[in-house]
């Protein structure tokens, strides 16, 4: 992870010699700090056991994954997808329609469809993305957001696999009240746990130096040898499998799907503006990113019940974030820490020392 | 059926006049600044509003509101582009432009629902209910009024950018932004202008969408949607392309509602958008990439 938090163009041009957070006691501490995660989400809901919170939890674990999803294809090609819904709408579709034509009973099994509907979604996203990616930078991202809108305008007119806007009821789960949640916290733990080790290996392999170069220059890129397309299209639909996934989980928690929840708009935003918040291009900033903003978006919607209020909280949030933030936390931060490590050095051995 | 469907193939042209002026706004802006504008949406929904404040709490007719409403939103794009657009940075300008203006409308999205809640509302006036009678058709007023006068801001638009100075240095920024700048062209002034004219467009859009729909603060999500289309397909950037793809989109659109269905007329209208992608990837009339970057 430590070439991974270190994004590329952005590494300033006074970085001689070696990188001081990849000395071996940092990588220590970096992976301790993983395993500490780690524990505490697994522990967290045998800690917090008020459904209120779990359900906070929850979400905040699917939009880690949906994040770290779109920042796979997204924020190291540098091609801005804002139709990632398309890809977690047609998950929840596929599981809604799934369980009910094999008149599933509710229950854990139900979860092992989850796989299957982020292939489904992947598939989607094979067509999806080989028209998308026809096109140039800028128009990429009118066509990911015109290509939402036809989806969403399917799921309200294809009736016959969907139901319209009358939507889909899904198997009851089991559970009681008290304990909803968690078998969903379960679930969304361990998809965001592959999102993260998907985006982690993605970003050590030769496949995500050849993203990252496509970020930077895409015609030296393919100049060099590098098979744009076929890169830039595995790594899209890489996206929308773990999408898709999330999408299944997020279908079977709310019971029922309908067009305008599995189709949402503010979803394409809200998974970009994670991974901007935490730092574009990097494995963690899209955990970041949600762990801070998913809690904070639910607080907002409770505290102010006014739809108009939440939205402009939202909107004035995300223009703060560009504004101060525009590289992200995990960036700022790794420089941050770069800087006191050799004014620490210097301050140590002497001006001369650091030549 | 043929009197329908060439009712349809009118109609199609008549909205699609004004569907022009609102998409030529937002293709201008590219073209001069690289930037997706993803408020023209609701910024045309702002429009509206602000002509039924205007018609309910002042009894202003909308088409003399406009003489109101299009300075208003010309400040309002002025500001915007101060505050938002002009400090970002130049790497990725084009990415956070869009989640810029994504974020504007939202705000904007969430004072209208503060304000007027998402009840739907209409503008309504003489013009709206009654129709003229023209070679066996007979179309609303409003229609033929808003397409006469998208057609004439259209031409003035023209005769500004073809003709004036602030139109030149306009055209100069959008071949060569540091050339223009080079030869002493106040680039922050013209960047200004040119967001402050796509938005005055929203203002006389908004009327008459105002006026042929009914629309809520929701309504910005339809129609930024179909804006982008109608751009893509014109090609980012070029004026003259916006205008026949408005017009082409919607008449297959009503042709689609006569012939097959109303229901799928929309999803047949972002069909186009695809299928026009298939055989030319940078739109009907844009520039060939020079590179792919």
């Amino acid at each position: 992870m430590t070439v991974a938090d270190a994004p590329v163009a952005q590494q300033a041009p006074d970085d001689r010699g070696t990188d001081p957070l990849s000395a071996p006691g940092f990588r220590l501490a970096r992976r301790s700090v993983v395993v500490l995660a780690l524990l505490c989400a697994v522990g967290f809901p045998f800690v917090f056991t008020n459904p209120a919170t779990t359900s906070i939890a929850f979400f905040t674990l699917l939009y880690a994954a949906a994040a770290s999803a779109w920042n796979l294809f997204s924020g190291y090609s540098g091609y801005m997808a804002l139709g990632n819904a398309v890809f977690y709408g047609s998950g929840a579709y596929f599981m809604a329609d799934v369980t009910t034509h094999l008149n599933e009973r509710g229950g854990t099994m139900i979860f092992a469809w989850v796989p299957a509907a982020g292939l489904f979604a992947g598939l989607v996203a094979v067509p999806v993305g080989w028209l998308a990616l026809r096109t140039r930078r800028h128009t990429f991202v009118v066509v990911t957001i015109a290509i939402f809108f036809i989806f969403q305008l399917l799921a309200y007119n294809l009736q016959s696999v969907t139901h319209g806007s009358a939507g889909i009821e899904l198997p009851l789960p089991p559970w009681t009240a008290a304990t909803y949640n968690d078998p969903f916290y379960a679930a969304a733990l361990v998809v965001a746990v592959i999102a993260v080790i998907a985006s982690w290996a993605v970003r050590r392999s030769h496949f995500g130096l050849q993203l990252l170069a496509i970020r930077d220059d895409e015609d030296r890129a393919r100049g060099l040898g590098v098979r744009t397309g076929r890169v830039k299209l595995t790594a899209f639909v890489l996206s929308g499998v773990i999408t898709g996934m999330c999408g299944a989980i997020y279908a079977y928690y709310l019971g029922s799907v309908y067009p305008p929840f599995a189709f949402e708009a503010i979803f394409d935003l809200t998974v970009a503006l994670m991974a901007f918040l935490g730092g574009l291009g990097t494995v963690a900033g899209p955990v970041v990113g949600a762990l801070l903003l998913e809690p904070l978006q639910q607080y907002l919607t409770l505290q102010f019940t006014a739809a108009g209020l939440s939205l402009i909280l939202f909107g004035a949030l995300f223009l703060a974030v560009i504004g101060f933030l525009p590289q992200g936390i995990v960036p700022s931060l790794g420089q941050l820490l770069r800087r006191l490590l050799r004014w620490r050095r210097t301050a140590a051995s002497g001006p001369e020392a650091t030549r | 059926m043929g009197t329908e469907l060439a009712k349809a193939v009118v109609d199609g042209v008549l909205t699609g006049g004004v569907y022009a002026l609102m998409a030529a706004g937002l293709t201008l802006i590219f073209g001069v600044m690289e930037i997706i504008n993803i408020a023209q949406g609701i910024m045309v929904v702002l429009g509206a509003y602000l002509s039924y404040t205007l018609q309910v709490h002042a009894g202003i007719d909308p088409f003399v509101g406009l003489l109101i409403t299009i300075p208003v939103m010309f400040l309002i794009g002025v500001v915007i582009e101060w505050g938002f657009i002009r400090r970002l940075a130049s790497r990725d300008r084009t990415a956070l432009s869009i989640l810029v203006t994504f974020a504007v409308a939202i705000i904007i999205e969430g004072i209208l629902t503060q304000f007027y809640s998402a009840d739907l509302h209409t503008l309504d006036a003489w013009y709206v209910e009654r129709s003229i009678h023209v070679a066996g058709f007979y179309l609303p007023y409003i229609y033929v009024f808003g397409f006469g006068l998208a057609v004439v801001l259209l031409g003035a638009l023209y005769l500004f950018i073809y003709r004036s100075r602030t139109g030149y240095s306009i055209r100069a920024s959008m071949q060569n932004r540091t050339g223009a700048q080079l030869i002493g062209i106040d680039i922050d002034r013209v960047a200004a202008v040119t967001f402050g004219i796509g938005a005055a467009a929203t203002a006389v859009g908004g009327m008459v969408y105002g006026a042929t729909n009914t629309f809520n603060p929701d309504s910005g999500y339809d129609l930024i949607s179909r804006l982008l289309v109608i751009v893509v397909l014109g090609g980012l950037g070029s004026i003259g392309g916006a205008l026949v793809a408005a017009v082409v989109t919607l008449v297959i659109e009503d042709v689609t509602a006569v012939l097959w269905s109303p229901v799928w007329s929309s999803t047949v209208f972002f069909g186009v958008l695809v299928l026009v992608l298939l055989v030319r990837p940078s739109g009907l009339f844009g520039a060939r990439a020079v590179r792919a970057q």
